[in-house]
């Protein structure tokens, strides 16, 4: 029959009642809204932390002093004192598949430059540094093996670092003042943007560690080890070896917590997406929520509409509707409701993730399956509720619906 | 010739609560074809229980009923939605034409729901064609708020003939109309009646039983009478009287 008919019933049976579909669906179009606009989220912010992750270099393994919940006192990340620079050099040198390493020291100093000052992180590594984190240098040189040797005063410096301290002029061979130790500028980073702990990675000055260590914290004990590892080699095995030569090297008794702390990659990627998944799962239950209320609110009023309309479904069943008829016009109205409100959530679920990850930076992607998806769970939820309705649209007597008042 | 419409011992027993109330208790009846019957009684005499069978609304508790040659007393929801669609007509007291649609579309209604698929032109020229019927094309593009009773009523009856239907049944036609529009609508009956269309209709009123050719009584569930219309009233010629009665009042000093 009559398919096209009974859509057409339907569709004009909405438009009658503009005000009340557009109210009913809202639930749907919030629902609807809220599953886009996690996802788009959620992809961008992915995508993010991708990118973040990537900027780390490629296959580093990140070695810090200390763990971070060691006989019950935690330390921050690098805390301990007890990693050396030969702890580092033994990384080096004995453990197959490591191919880069660097120490690394931190340190927190006032710099002055050019009559201005900043407070900027400064951090020690060895000459391998910029190769291990793929971080090339768009001015000058990197120090040297002779520079780290021979503890040298040279640095280079990060884009924040020029825009505070040389903002128009090329600061190439101009000299820098760490705790009044004059440093003199080699090179030019290239922007790396924020990292993984949403700390402006351009905001740093890096010197040779031992520059760092003799001249200006005074200390024999670095914060971590940067590794760069052979890709053919599983990194948990290079983890796991790094983990042993260093129990054996401090001295640790089998049973005793280690006083170092091994992250590779994949870890860091879980760790920074972490909050994103909370916030995925919390939009994810406000989408539920949302949908089944919506859907209940379809199912209500489709139950007042088939009240109301019991008078014309008797009529339509005297002239010869099927029950299946009938079920189907009020099946097709519900599914019409909640399939517009899919659209008008998509609609809304996509401006807001655009709006979201225009505010966060983030790339905004809402990958088609997940449209699509939406689109026919809203589908769904019409089918879901409005089958009651329908159902007992289709079950009335004629004799009594046309009696009806 | 066999009749449209057989009834043999027709009984039907509601079971409401503690007691069965028995509507009709054992009718039987034969219609021929291009009858003008009129069904009359007072209320609970049973003349509704049995319309709504002979209108396949409702099925017998027992006894059987042959509506143009086919047995329908033991037929299922779907078969006697079928049976209404193709081979009955309805009009209602109350009119019964879905509001905020036109008259046309009220018309073509049935159509939506016939079996074999009637295009979309065809149904609109059948409509159309129903609608010259009853005098009432010119306004086949009115809402029935835009329409009065007896134009609301002929709108109806179009909708009923639409399909061709072997039986027209009409449930108080003129329930909710003026004496004269009554008459008006009467008169459409006849027309129809005259051009071979069966007629069964439920009234309790005298004077527009008179308009019909066969006058059945019903008292508590049986037939007590069952006779033909001696002087049968003819509509276009009351209207007639009507008119000159009225133009009389008005040209009284």
């Amino acid at each position: 029959m009559r398919f096209a008919a009974t859509i057409r019933i339907a569709l004009r049976a909405l438009r009658r009642n503009k005000l009340r579909s557009v109210l009913t669906t809202l639930g749907i179009i919030i629902g609807v809204g809220a599953v886009i606009a996690m996802v788009g989220i959620g992809t961008g912010a992915k995508s993010q932390v991708e990118a973040q992750i990537a900027s780390l270099g490629q296959n580093v393994i990140l070695v810090f002093a200390g763990n971070f919940s060691s006989g019950g006192v935690r330390s921050g990340w690098g805390g301990a004192g007890t990693m050396t620079v030969d702890d580092a050099e033994a990384v080096g040198r004995e453990i197959t598949g490591v191919t880069h390493v660097s120490p690394e020291v931190r340190d927190r100093q006032q710099i002055m430059a050019n009559g201005l000052n900043w407070n900027t992180q400064i951090i020690g590594e060895g000459v391998d540094y910029l190769d291990i984190r793929d971080w090339p240098l768009v001015d000058g040189a990197m120090f040297s093996e002779q520079d780290v040797r021979g503890a040298g005063k040279v640095c280079i410096v990060g884009q924040t670092i020029v825009n505070e301290l040389f903002p128009n002029e090329d600061p190439i061979g101009k000299i820098l003042r760490v705790r009044n130790i004059p440093f003199k500028i080699l090179g030019v980073l290239s922007k790396k943007g924020l990292s993984v702990m949403n700390t402006d990675q351009d905001d740093v000055i890096i010197i040779p560690y031992t520059s760092l260590m003799k001249r200006v914290s005074k200390r024999t004990n670095i914060n971590s080890i940067i590794v760069q590892a052979d890709p053919t080699i599983p990194a948990a095995k290079i983890q796991a070896d790094i983990a042993d030569l260093l129990r054996q090297r401090h001295r640790l008794a089998s049973g005793r917590d280690d006083d170092f702390t091994i992250r590779g990659q994949e870890e860091i990627a879980n760790a920074a997406t972490a909050t994103t998944k909370t916030m995925t799962f919390l939009l994810a239950a406000v989408a539920f929520v949302s949908l089944v209320v919506g859907g209940i609110g379809i199912m209500n009023i489709m139950l007042v509409s088939v009240t109301e309309r019991t008078r014309e479904i008797g009529i339509r069943m005297a002239v010869g509707a099927h029950g299946r008829d009938i079920l189907l016009q009020f099946l097709s109205e519900a599914i019409t409701l909640s399939s517009f409100g899919g659209i008008m959530g998509i609609a809304l679920g996509l401006s807001a993730a655009k709006i979201i990850s225009t505010g966060a930076g983030w790339p905004t992607l809402v990958p088609l399956v997940w449209v699509i998806a939406a689109f026919l769970f809203s589908a769904a939820v019409g089918v879901f509720f409005g089958f009651y309705p329908a159902l007992k649209a289709s079950r009335l007597d004629p004799i009594d619906a046309l009696r009806y008042e | 010739m066999s009749a449209v419409i057989k009834l043999e011992d027709i009984h039907k027993t509601y079971h409401t609560g503690e007691v069965d109330v028995h509507a009709v208790r054992g009718v039987s009846i034969d219609i021929e074809k291009g009858e003008f019957v009129a069904v009359m009684g007072a209320s609970g005499s049973g003349k509704s229980t049995l319309m709504n069978i002979i209108g396949c609304l409702d099925r017998p508790s027992s006894g059987r009923y042959f509506l143009d040659g086919t047995d329908v007393s033991k037929l299922d929801r779907d078969a006697l939605a079928n049976i209404r669609n193709r081979k009955l007509g309805f009009v209602f007291q109350g009119f019964n034409l879905l509001s905020r649609t036109s008259a046309l579309e009220n018309v073509e209604l049935p159509m939506l729901y016939t079996h074999d698929h009637v295009a979309r032109s065809e149904q609109r020229d059948r409509a159309k064609h129903a609608l010259e019927i009853v005098a009432l094309a010119e306004r086949a593009d009115h809402y029935p708020n835009q329409l009065s009773g007896g134009q609301q009523q002929r709108v109806a009856i179009a909708r009923a003939l639409v399909n061709d239907p072997a039986v027209l049944l009409a449930d108080e036609p003129t329930g909710n109309l003026d004496s004269r529009t009554s008459v008006e609508v009467m008169g459409v009956f006849q027309q129809l009646n005259d051009r071979g269309i069966t007629i069964v209709m439920v009234t309790h009123e005298l004077d527009i039983a008179a308009y019909t050719r066969r006058n059945i009584v019903m008292r508590d569930g049986l037939v007590t009478r069952d006779v033909p219309v001696k002087n049968r009233l003819i509509a276009q010629e009351q209207l007639l009287r009507l008119q000159q009665e009225q133009q009389a009042v008005q040209l009284a000093p």
